[in-house]
C-alpha cells in the first residue's frame, strides 16, 4: 500500500527524474517509429505491388522478422556499434541514437509486413479502376498509401506498442545510464531488481497511461477521418 | 496530355481469350464504329465483360488482334470504363472525380468547374462532400459514370450499368447514356435487359459461350434475327 501511494505521489507531483525518463522513452520510441514508417511503408507498398522472383520468400522472411527477439536485435546492433565493430568509429554505443537504431530495426519489419497486407488487399479492389485510369506506378503507390491511411494507423500503433514496451534491445545498446539512456522499461527492470518498487510502479503506470492515450487518440482520429473520407 | 487521335473505330479480328482450356471469347471478329451505342447482350458467361475488357485494353487477347483506329497497343487516354461493381476511392464524391481529372491531366484551373458540371450531369449535385463509399448503389454507379466521363473519352464502355437498379435509377442512367452518345461519344454497353437494348442500342451484338452469334442494327436484330440462337434469345427462351 505504501509503495503504491509513493508511486502515485511521484507521478502526481511531477518528479523531475521520473519525467526525464518518460521524455527520453517517448523521444526514442517515437523517433524510431518515424524512421521505421519512412522505411516500412514504402517497402511494404512496393512489396505488395511489384512482382519479382523470390517475392514470396521475402514476404515470409519479413513476416518472420516481426517475431525477432529484441535481445537479438540489441546484440546485433551492439556488435555493429561496439568499438571494434564495423560502425564503431561512429561512437554511438550507449547513446540514445543507438537505441533509436535498434528500435527502428525492430519496428520497420512490423510496419512493412502489415503495410504489405493492407496495400495488397486495397490493390485487389482498386486494380481495375486505376489501370483503366492509366495511373502510373508512383501515383498508384501514393494513392494506395493515402487511401489505406486509416488502416496503416493500426500498423503504426502495433510498431509503437512494440517499441515502447521492449527492454531487451535498448538495455544492451543504451546501457541504462542514469540521466542519459535510461527509459521507462529499463528503469522498471532496474528498480525492480533493486527493490525500489515505488519508482517501478510509477513508471509502469505512466507507460500504461501513455499507451492507452496514444491508442485512444489514434482510434478517435481514425473514426473522424473515416467519417469525412469514407 | 491527351492524345489527339480518336480510339474509334475499334476492330477485333478473330479475338480469343483463353483461361486454361476454357475460351472466355472464341474467335470474335467485330467492328465498333462511331455512332449510336452498341449494346452487348447474352446470358451470364457469354463473354460480355471479357469483350469490354478487351476493348478497354485491360486484357490482351490470347489469339487475334485488337486495333483502336488502326493502331495496336494504344494507352487508354481516350477511353473509359464503368465496371459492373465500380470501386469507390476512399474520398468524397467530388474527390473521386478530382482524382480522375488529375489522372487524365485535365487543366488544374478548370477541375472544380468540371466537377460541378459532371456531378450535375449525373444528378449528384449537392453530394460533393459525401464519402463515395456511403452513397447508395445507384449513386455509386452514377458517380462512376461521372468519373469515367471526367476523362473526356471518345469511347465509353459500360458493364451492365443498371444491373441492380430500380426503374427510376435505370432511366437516369439511360438518359445520361443518350446525352453522352448525342455528344459524339461512342458507347458500348452490356445488359441483360432486352428492353434496354431496344431503347438504347443503335446496333446490338448477341454473344453466347464466348462466340459472337449475331451483330446487327437493333431494328433488324429484334425484328428479323438471322440465327436460331438470336431468335430463341429474343423470344425469351433460356440459352444454356
Amino acid at each position: 500500500m505504501d509503495t503504491d501511494a509513493s508511486a502515485l505521489h511521484l507521478v502526481l507531483t511531477g518528479d523531475p527524474g521520473l519525467y526525464a525518463i518518460v521524455a527520453l522513452s517517448l523521444i526514442v520510441s517515437l523517433t524510431a517509429l518515424a524512421f521505421a514508417a519512412l522505411i516500412g511503408i514504402p517497402l511494404g507498398a512496393a512489396l505488395a505491388l511489384v512482382r519479382f522472383p523470390g517475392r514470396e520468400a521475402v514476404i515470409v522472411f519479413l513476416n518472420a522478422l516481426m517475431g525477432l527477439p529484441p535481445v537479438v536485435i540489441g546484440l546485433a546492433v551492439f556488435l555493429l556499434l561496439s568499438r571494434s565493430g564495423p560502425l564503431g568509429s561512429w561512437g554511438l554505443l550507449f547513446t540514445p541514437q543507438a537505441m533509436i537504431i535498434a528500435q527502428t530495426i525492430m519496428v520497420a519489419p512490423i510496419i512493412a509486413a502489415l503495410t504489405r497486407q493492407t496495400i495488397e488487399d486495397l490493390w485487389a479492389e482498386y486494380r481495375d479502376e486505376l489501370t483503366a485510369m492509366n495511373v502510373g506506378p508512383s501515383l498508384r503507390i501514393a494513392t494506395l498509401i493515402w487511401d489505406a491511411r486509416f488502416s496503416l494507423v493500426t500498423a503504426l500503433l502495433a510498431g509503437f506498442g512494440r517499441a515502447a514496451a521492449e527492454v531487451g534491445a535498448i538495455i544492451i545498446v543504451g546501457g541504462n545510464i542514469d540521466g542519459f539512456t535510461r527509459t521507462m522499461t529499463t528503469a522498471i527492470a532496474l528498480e525492480t531488481s533493486k527493490g525500489d518498487l515505488s519508482l517501478a510502479i510509477g513508471l509502469g503506470m505512466v507507460l500504461l497511461a501513455i499507451i492507452v492515450a496514444i491508442n485512444a487518440f489514434a482510434w478517435g482520429a481514425r473514426r473522424l477521418g473515416e467519417h469525412f473520407a469514407g | 496530355m491527351r492524345a489527339p487521335a480518336s480510339d474509334v473505330p475499334v476492330e477485333l479480328e478473330d479475338v480469343s481469350v483463353l483461361v486454361g482450356p476454357v475460351a472466355l471469347l472464341d474467335g470474335v471478329t467485330m467492328r465498333l464504329t462511331p455512332g449510336a451505342p452498341t449494346v452487348l447482350i447474352g446470358p451470364n458467361g457469354a463473354g460480355k465483360t471479357t469483350l469490354l475488357r478487351i476493348v478497354m485494353g485491360l486484357i490482351a487477347p490470347s489469339r487475334g488482334r485488337v486495333t483502336w483506329a488502326g493502331r495496336e497497343h494504344v494507352a487508354p487516354d481516350r477511353r473509359a470504363i464503368v465496371f459492373q461493381r465500380p470501386a469507390m476511392l476512399r474520398r468524397s464524391a467530388a474527390g473521386n472525380i478530382r482524382y480522375a481529372l488529375a489522372a487524365a491531366a485535365a487543366p488544374r484551373a478548370k477541375r472544380t468547374e468540371r466537377i460541378t458540371e459532371l456531378l450535375a450531369l449525373v444528378g449528384l449535385s449537392g453530394l460533393e462532400r459525401r464519402p463515395a463509399r456511403r452513397l447508395s448503389g445507384g449513386e455509386q454507379q452514377r458517380l462512376a459514370l461521372a468519373r469515367a466521363l471526367a476523362r473526356e473519352p471518345d469511347l465509353l464502355l459500360l458493364d451492365e450499368p443498371t444491373a441492380s437498379l430500380d426503374p427510376a435509377a435505370t432511366k437516369a442512367i439511360e438518359d445520361i447514356v443518350r446525352a453522352v452518345a448525342a455528344r459524339g461519344v461512342k458507347v458500348v454497353m452490356s445488359t441483360h435487359d432486352l428492353g434496354q437494348a431496344r431503347r438504347v442500342g443503335g446496333d446490338v451484338a448477341l454473344l453466347h459461350r464466348g462466340r459472337l452469334i449475331e451483330h446487327a442494327p437493333a431494328a433488324d436484330l429484334f425484328t428479323a434475327p438471322r440465327t436460331e440462337e438470336a431468335k430463341r434469345f429474343i423470344a425469351g427462351e433460356l440459352l444454356v
